[in-house]
């Protein structure tokens, strides 16, 4: 976290989206992180996805729990609303958020410790509502701001930094997603954002709970031989089964892909994801296919990367409440009291 | 022998029931048919923390004078319960009652000298009329009615009519219990005399409402204009949330669309439901959430986030016998220090203290009102005998010209017309600042909210200075809070009196009457009920102006006088400690000997016993 804002100076002939802003409308402060931390890259993923999709920035809101991953929504859209809340409990105040305005895109962000840890609950509990919402779980395997302790998702068997062995199995937060119910899980890695960019992209479009777990390496604690979270560890093992694009309000252009390797998705704002399979026989509409084959290749000692799941038709939290469609923050009054004639029936019925 | 009790519509009845046998349904409607001949009463059910097969009580009293708190002692035992027999029969008082089921006879040891015995063959009438288990289980509760309706002179077409509205959506029970009313009553007409307790048809109830302080609350919640409840079901909070589902319903949906204008979560527990309330105010929705004391444990964290990050938010604390689980199903007022001060660090939290149902919904309405105002946390305590006990109350009233007041939000006009917005600066100091929702304005009004120390412009900071200023405005808020919540109720003494007593909540029925009874006996006091926290300046005044005060209130610990010691610098010698914390509701008998103790009165009986 910093109080250091970037100048506001930029290139005039930045390029611009259909809004009119540049990329750089789209940076917050200046990262205190670690140089060379894998969640400034996915910071930047978060700017790039949110410049391609033509987002206003002021309308998404983001929120984190606490630790490393958390800090990061002060370091990108800094014209949007942040909310930095309580260790692991991120999942609740977005949860409510979204309930008093459905109209705002909200962004959650969290971190391996704040979610597989004292977070799980709260995680579970979000994915099986199904709040409209991307979360994010920019994911270590280890405590960076306490210096090294594992997380829950260290595998069981990787090292620490100091050489100790993590004799505790290690927690899928994929397989827990698709277990839940998400309806958009998907898994990538933070030195990949020609994947990652576009898996935010379809994530922030799509209605319903949005999950990606993101790999980020620790640069500090967690990159070295023995780690399964590390650089190289996850370089030599990502098996990515799909490559995304994603196509909004404007006729699809297939043509730049070889037939037979795409995979069309439209999804209920009318945006369409374009999956380019590496995978042979992959099909990210099988909730249950994806889950055997999330554990068989991690079976196989591979990361499986890419879109996993994805249910364009899902319902959100608000239609299964079926709330109203204004956001409840701008009811009026009027709308809100029922008024002294409803309450004299009220009384009556009591006596 | 003590001689019978004679008294019309001025007497103690308790029932003695097991729990799970069906006996609510029969015992609401005693209360009920009373209420319709125009006798005030209060209604107490005292329960298990258990599904069925403990012993269970409803406690009415009856009273023409329009004493609702609990008396002490009982004129008539409805013993229906034989291993509660023992205790249930020495709580009777001398001439009183003793109703019991004489199917099987009893030895005369089992019954005491000083009371008058009315035994009703109810097992066998029952047996003999319906041959289903179900039926017999359920309808000899009705069978004991009927003859109470004999014996105490109830009018009998009130209750049948009660009957018929009571299952008037299921019409074919109708007759067969208006039969089983019957069957007591002609039973008991038939075979004994009235009892020297009677009703007699009054008019001293009026248009009041007959109604639970959970109930109220919820309905002051949607009258509040809240929209989103997260909840977690938790004894005795849980008919609150229940409650504001119902009135949800029927009141509060789009009438073109049918879509609801409120969002109910029941979350997967106490930190989550504060978590969904907390995200909701800080989105500029109004949310609370309703839980009990363990609940209160448990949201400590985000209480001090809303507190320090200045989100409004509103908690119904239904308190209840603790520490830790407690008694889950027996009421206190034990949660006073900890909601006061809930979380870590130095925080500070406005309370309201209803005193039933009536300001139950008036202050349950002003708690968002508060909350939006000082972008704060907001509790609202009530008790298990507040909340889950139906009383007789005025009823409930709305100005259709109130605005909800939003409090201090800074629209995208006023950002557009240039003004400086700093999320935290105290531009009026008053302590409260100006706060934008999210997604005000495309450009100004944006910042990051954190539980972390920061600048008056939202800036992460950790200066100390900055710190220490952000603190000290914190406490001018709390200074401002003081003219904003309900001022308390003075009631001077008819004489001029160096004694004072300091109340609040559902003590209040029952010190209505022990006041009166004192003062009937030559002792005043001034009384002050307290209705918020933080203390305005006139309780310190009053403690100031009395010689000698008494605190009442429920709990071991004086909670209360602790607080008053701490906000005011009271010296502790001036305030008496009068403390109820076995469970069960203060009684009238028990204020009025301790408080005549407590002022050197010579005859101070009856006192010892804390509730009884």
């Amino acid at each position: 976290m910093t109080y250091i804002a970037k100048p506001a100076f930029h290139h005039p002939s930045l390029q611009k989206n259909a809004l009119g802003f540049t990329r750089r409308d789209y940076e917050g402060k200046v990262s205190t992180l670690c140089a060379g931390c894998g969640h400034d890259s996915i910071s930047a993923a978060i700017v790039q996805a949110c410049f391609e999709i033509d987002l206003e920035p002021h309308r998404l809101a983001k929120l984190s729990g606490i630790g490393c991953s958390s800090k990061t929504p002060d370091y990108f859209l800094g014209a949007s609303h942040g909310f930095n809340t309580v260790h692991g409990r991120m999942p609740s105040v977005l949860t409510g958020a979204n309930l008093a305005n459905r109209e705002l895109i909200y962004l959650g962000v969290s971190g391996d410790g704040d979610s597989a840890s004292i977070g799980l609950g709260q995680f579970a509990h979000v994915m099986r509502r199904g709040v409209n919402m991307t979360y994010i779980v920019e994911n270590n395997g280890v405590y960076g701001l306490t210096k090294g302790q594992f997380s829950a998702t260290a595998d069981k068997g990787s090292k620490s930094k100091k050489g100790v062995v993590n004799s505790d199995a290690g927690i899928d937060m994929v397989a827990l997603a698709l277990q839940l119910g998400a309806s958009f899980v998907a898994r990538s890695f933070s030195g990949d954002k020609d994947q990652l960019a576009p898996l935010i992209k379809a994530a922030l479009t799509h209605k319903g709970a949005a999950f990606i777990d993101v790999l980020s390496p620790c640069i500090a604690f967690n990159n070295h031989k023995g780690s399964t979270k590390s650089f190289d560890w996850v370089r030599e093992h990502n098996e990515a089964v799909n490559r995304l694009d994603v196509l909004l309000g404007r006729l699809p252009v297939t043509t730049q892909y070889e037939p037979g390797e795409l995979v069309e998705v439209q999804q209920h704002d009318g945006s369409l994801l374009m999956l380019r399979k590496v995978a042979a026989d992959y099909d990210p509409t099988d909730r249950v296919r994806a889950m055997s084959y999330l554990q068989e290749r991690q079976a196989a000692g591979e990361i499986v990367t890419g879109l996993l799941y994805v249910d364009p038709d899902a319902d959100d939290l608000h239609d299964a409440l079926g709330t109203v469609h204004r956001p409840l923050n701008q009811l009026s009054d009027r709308e809100l009291t029922p008024g002294a004639a409803a309450l004299a029936g009220i009384n009556a019925a009591l006596r | 022998m003590a001689r019978p009790l004679s008294a019309t519509n001025d007497f103690v009845v308790k029932f003695a029931n097991v729990n799970g046998s069906g006996s609510a349904s029969a015992n609401g409607l005693f209360v009920k048919a009373i209420l319709r001949m125009g006798v005030p009463v209060a209604a107490r059910n005292i329960f298990p923390s258990n599904i069925q097969g403990l012993p269970t009580w409803y406690e009415i009293r009856v009273s023409g004078q329009g004493w609702l708190g609990r008396r002490g002692g009982v004129d008539l035992m409805v013993a229906m319960n034989p291993q509660t027999w023992d205790r249930d029969l020495a709580e009777i008082e001398p001439g009183g009652y003793l109703f019991y089921d004489s199917t099987k006879p009893l030895p005369p040891e089992k019954f005491r000298p000083d009371i008058t015995v009315v035994g009703v063959p109810l097992t066998r009438i029952c047996n003999a009329a319906y041959a289903e288990p179900s039926k017999r289980k359920v309808l000899k509760n009705i069978i004991y009615l009927g003859a109470l309706t004999f014996l105490l002179g109830i009018e009998r077409p009130v209750v049948e009519t009660l009957l018929s509205e009571e299952y008037a959506s299921k019409p074919a029970l109708i007759p067969a219990n208006i039969e089983a009313l019957a069957l007591g009553f002609d039973w008991a007409r038939e075979n004994l005399k009235p009892l020297g307790l009677k009703l007699e048809r009054a008019d001293a109830v009026g248009d009041r409402i007959f109604v639970d302080g959970n109930t109220a609350a919820a309905l002051g919640a949607v009258y509040g204009g809240a929209t989103v409840c997260a909840w977690y079901p938790i004894t005795p909070s849980t008919s609150l949330a229940e409650a504001f589902t119902d009135y949800c319903k029927t009141l509060r949906h789009d009438p073109e669309t049918g879509e609801a204008r409120y969002a109910i979560v029941q979350a997967e527990d106490e930190i989550a439901s504060i978590g969904v309330v907390v995200g909701a105010g800080w989105n500029g929705a109004r949310a609370f959430t309703c839980t009990s004391g363990p609940g209160v444990s448990l949201m400590q964290e985000f209480i001090g986030l809303s507190y320090f990050a200045e989100i409004p938010a509103v908690i119904f604390d239904v308190q209840r016998g603790g520490p830790s689980t407690g008694m889950p199903t027996r009421t206190q007022q034990s949660d006073v220090l900890s909601a006061a001060y809930a979380s870590h660090g130095d925080t500070k939290h406005v309370l309201l203290l209803p005193e039933g149902p009536g300001e139950c919904f008036e202050l349950g309405a002003q708690a968002f009102d508060l909350a939006d105002r000082l972008q704060t946390m907001v509790f609202v305590m009530l008790d298990l005998d507040m909340g889950m006990n139906e009383w007789l109350t005025a009823p409930f009233a709305w100005d259709d010209r109130r605005k909800l007041d939003r409090g201090k939000v800074m629209t995208a006009q006023m950002l557009e017309a240039g003004a400086d917005f700093g999320r935290y600066k105290d531009v009026d100091g008053d302590g409260i600042p100006y706060r934008t929702y999210p997604a005000t304005h495309p450009s100004k009004g944006a910042y990051f909210t954190r539980g972390t120390s920061r600048d008056p412009y939202a800036r992460y900071s950790e200066e100390g200075a900055v710190y220490v200023d952000n603190m000290e405005r914190l406490l001018r808020k709390f200074e401002t809070a003081k003219s904003l919540v309900p001022a308390p109720v003075h009631r001077a003494a008819k004489k001029k009196t160096g004694y004072g007593v300091i109340y609040y909540g559902s003590t209040s029925p029952a010190m209505d009457e022990a006041l009166a009874q004192l003062e009937a006996r030559g002792l005043h006091l001034d009384a002050l009920r307290l209705r918020a926290f933080p203390f305005a300046g006139e309780v310190f005044d009053f403690i100031a102006k009395h010689e000698l005060v008494f605190v009442v209130e429920q709990n071991r610990d004086a909670q209360l006088r602790a607080l008053l010691i701490n906000e005011g610098g009271v010296d502790p010698a001036r305030l008496v400690k009068v403390l109820n914390y076995d469970g069960s509701p203060i009684t009238a008998r028990y204020i009025a000997g301790e408080l005549a103790k407590g002022m050197g009165a010579a005859d101070v009986a009856p006192t010892g016993e804390m509730a009884k």
